[in-house]
């Protein structure tokens, strides 16, 4: 049974079409990426399946229930940050944290110090007087200090130093190691390649592509700097290169992924002098998506 | 040095452009209030002997702590008496537009973190504040000469032009003053609820020593804003000092909030928040815990102030005994009984605005939710195991539960403060039966509220609206001569004032059913809304 089973899922507000047509899956252990510019539908898809907004039409299920009428049920076992933390200005760090954690009906003090020492908080300040960052530790160790068995996560990193970021990514992993699943929802295509098994990526409230990282590389293309001895005249007829650029004899192009041998032997004849690869990247696909059907972002 | 105030008016017309609406529509039902008293009133009492029965009556004291010291008395106009009536109310009116207006530019601006994008800009760094006493001083103005030009374009005689407009700059100053003293609080703490509990503490605070230093000592009353200002005397006297003054002391303080505001750093204040604890205490796992936690000193503070309030109403019960028997005015407020003493009969009143005031601060307990919700805090309770009946559930709670505690101190602050200075002390059990029947009524204000929030929370300020009506009906409704279907449209309307009438079950029952039923249909609604935020 997934974890998290979202079959054609739609919201309006008023007239407005924030989500048309969703469908995603979690399985049990997955880190699940879930990525789209501001304004595709990520958050409200992530609203959606915590019972705080209502589903217009289709499904939303967390382990197996419904979103909305087992929210309290849902919950005792899902741990959620979101993107923008709010918290009371008069409570504590340590009192917010204290607050989460028992509102999910789980109790882990050990856990908790431990967390709290690792993202270097300070939890007796006045939540009044935290950055950005600090809020989002409040929220993030408040999550991983409950026994929780699905993680939503909604752009948990934005305001978190590298350091802290690299931590974030060990309770991750550490989480994971557990057999516990994930939904990130995430700007930060370099994390998102880095920790998802699965990728979903949203667009004007549609999922428009799906798959693993590798299903997905298949799409698209890679990065090239070359070299050659004798210059090369009809590269840009080669099939699979894209985008060429030649300055002081260096060429910059990008190969498609199955053209890749073909490229090479032709390459080869030239001499090489220096060849620069760079695997496809998330962003070349993200950017693609965005800014090539149809030009529209 | 110019620098400091670079751009200020563009800022000033910003704010100008994003508060019209909210300025207009202060204006014109203050306006439209006083215009409309004061066209109401002297057809009222249209004879010569009608007014000087009443002029009797603002002789006595309990009128005075009300409204303030009569004037004129010996030949008592229309004007003085519409001034007499209206001049106080319309007062706290702006002194509220006011606090509200100068809190949203000043601090409120800053705790959001916008002050800060507006002073990267090319702005001085006193140019908000500057823009927000430039709004403050426009805003007074239009509503002072409209006021004024209203009150004369009336008609009425004994309104003339220098009254008319000494009665629009009266509220016109008053206006500024509280711009200015909110804008040094505002300087004072980091924290814009505290600067505004602050702001309103003054106008209460103020409106208490004004009500006692009329009946105790003129000195005592010279030191509250709100009685220097009763000092002009509209309409007979003329004083214009009053005004002058309190301008004066009005431009002190703006320039001592400026001074602040230059020593101090963008979003500090000179009163910092202390650590707290770093691990909550066990009463905070819940969202009842959560929301009792957060309302602390709301609540404390809150039933504090009503103990003085009912403190300070029963203080004057002592003068109002001698003099009772002698007032016309009084007989004609008061449901007519013969058996009962006039006393009694005041306190019979009394204890219906003391009800009336007890559900603002039930109404403001549960309205917390709301702001809860758009500060985007709701969103990670429900994200825990806590289920949105549960949710609302604490805060309704919280307010339902508080309207006995609240009535409670407020009939036993007037009991005890009567005792002390009446002759012949009204009895605690039944000031106290009389003051509980009121409770079902404020529970139906609370399930209102309720209501609002469940299914349209943008329309919770329809909840305040009607509040306002029902202390409007039973503080001035028998003076004026409303018709009784509007006292029955208020929820305080129905309830019999004990002991003059007899405790009535089937009212109370009905009440509570009411207002069960508005909890129980908001509740409803909250199950079935998108939380928003």
């Amino acid at each position: 049974m997934p974890v998290v089973k979202i079959e054609n899922l739609i919201k309006r507000f008023g007239k407005f079409t924030a989500l048309n047509g969703i469908d995603l899956t979690v399985n049990q252990g997955e880190i699940y990426g879930f990525i789209g510019p501001n304004g595709a539908g990520k958050t409200t898809t992530i609203r959606i399946l915590l019972g705080i907004l209502k589903a217009t039409e289709g499904k939303a299920k967390v382990f197996g229930m419904d979103a909305w009428k087992d929210a309290v049920e849902i919950h005792k076992k899902t741990a959620y940050v979101p993107g923008d933390v709010s918290l009371w200005p008069n409570l504590t760090g340590g009192e917010v944290i204290d607050l989460f954690v028992r509102l999910r009906n789980s109790n882990n003090n050990r856990r908790r110090e431990e967390l709290i020492e690792r993202f270097n908080l300070d939890p007796s300040k006045k939540c009044r007087t935290y950055s950005k960052g600090n809020r989002q530790k409040v929220a993030l160790i408040a999550a991983f200090a409950s026994d929780a068995d699905l993680y939503v996560l909604d752009e948990p990193t934005s305001g978190l130093d590298p350091l802290m970021d690299s931590v974030f990514q060990e309770c991750i992993k550490e989480v994971k190691d557990q057999g516990k699943s994930v939904l990130l929802s995430s700007h930060i295509l370099s994390e998102v390649e880095k920790l998802c098994d699965k990728i979903s990526i949203i667009r004007h409230g549609k999922i428009i592509e799906s798959g693993t990282l590798d299903e997905l590389r298949h799409l698209t293309r890679s990065r090239m700097v070359v070299k050659t001895k004798k210059p090369m005249e009809a590269l840009d007829m080669i099939k699979g290169v894209h985008d060429l650029e030649v300055r002081d004899n260096i060429f910059y192009f990008q190969a498609d992924t199955e053209e890749l041998d073909n490229i090479m032997k032709y390459i080869a004849q030239f001499g090489i002098v220096k060849l620069e690869s760079a695997p496809p990247t998330l962003e070349d696909l993200f950017i693609r998506h965005y800014m090539g059907d149809g030009g529209e972002s | 040095m110019s620098n400091r105030f670079a751009n200020t008016k563009i800022l000033a017309f910003f704010i100008l452009r994003k508060d019209r609406i909210r300025i207009l529509i202060w204006i014109i039902s203050i306006v439209l209030f006083t215009v409309m008293i004061g066209a109401m009133l002297p057809n009222l009492y249209s004879t010569g002997t009608d007014r000087q029965i009443m002029a009797e009556t603002m002789k006595n004291p309990a009128i005075t702590v009300m409204l303030g010291p009569g004037y004129g008395l010996d030949n008592y106009t229309d004007g003085a008496m519409m001034a007499h009536f209206m001049l106080i109310f319309t007062l706290l009116a702006v002194g509220i537009m006011n606090i509200l207006m100068t809190i949203r530019n000043t601090r409120e601006d800053e705790e959001e973190g916008r002050t800060e994008i507006i002073r990267s800009l090319p702005s001085g760094f006193l140019s908000p504040l500057t823009a927000a006493f430039f709004v403050s001083a426009a805003a007074n103005t239009v509503l002072a000469l409209t006021a004024g030009l209203s009150l004369y374009s009336l008609g009425f005689e004994s309104m003339d032009f220098q009254g008319s407009m000494l009665y629009g700059a009266s509220i016109g100053t008053a206006g500024i003053f509280f711009t200015s003293l909110t804008a040094l609080f505002a300087q004072l703490t980091p924290i814009t609820r505290s600067a505004l509990g602050y702001s309103f503490g003054f106008l209460i605070l103020a409106y208490i020593i004004r009500g006692i230093g009329d009946v105790e000592s003129e000195l005592l009353s010279l030191f509250s804003p709100l009685g220097l200002i009763l000092r002009t005397e509209v309409y007979v006297n003329n004083h214009w000092w009053p005004v002058l003054l309190t301008l004066g002391l009005s431009v002190i303080l703006a320039g001592l909030a400026m001074y602040l505001n230059t020593i101090r750093d963008l979003g500090a204040g000179f009163l910092q928040p202390k650590s707290g604890k770093a691990e909550a205490s066990r009463f905070l796992s819940s969202p009842l815990g959560l929301a009792l936690r957060l309302q602390r000193t709301a609540v404390i503070s809150w039933t504090i102030g009503m103990l003085v309030l009912g403190l300070s109403y029963g203080s004057v019960l002592g003068d109002l005994e001698g003099f009772l028997d002698s007032s016309g005015l009084l007989l004609q407020m008061l449901p007519e009984s013969e058996v009962f003493n006039l006393t009694e009969r005041f306190v019979g009143m009394l204890l219906t605005i003391l009800s009336i005031l007890a559900a603002i601060p039930v109404l403001i307990f549960i309205l917390k939710l709301k702001s809860e919700e758009n500060a985007g805090r709701i969103e990670q309770l429900l994200a825990g195991a806590v289920s949105r009946t549960k949710l609302i559930g604490s805060y309704a709670f919280i307010g339902l539960a508080a309207a006995p505690v609240i009535q409670f101190m407020s009939v036993l602050g007037l009991w005890a403060s009567a005792a002390f200075v009446m002759e012949d002390p009204l009895s605690f059990n039944i000031l106290l039966k009389a003051s509980m029947a009121y409770i079902p009524s404020v529970w139906v204000m609370a399930g209102l509220m309720v209501l609002a929030i469940g299914y349209l929370p943008r329309f919770t300020g329809a909840v305040w609206l009607y509040l306002g009506y029902a202390f409007f009906i039973a503080y001035l409704g028998d003076m004026l001569k409303l018709p009784e279907w509007m006292d029955y449209l208020s929820p305080f309307g129905h309830i019999p004032q004990i002991p003059l009438e007899e405790f009535h079950a089937s009212k109370t029952l009905l009440s509570m059913l009411l207002a069960f039923g508005l909890t129980a249909a908001g509740f409803a609604g909250y199950r079935n809304r998108d939380i928003h935020g």
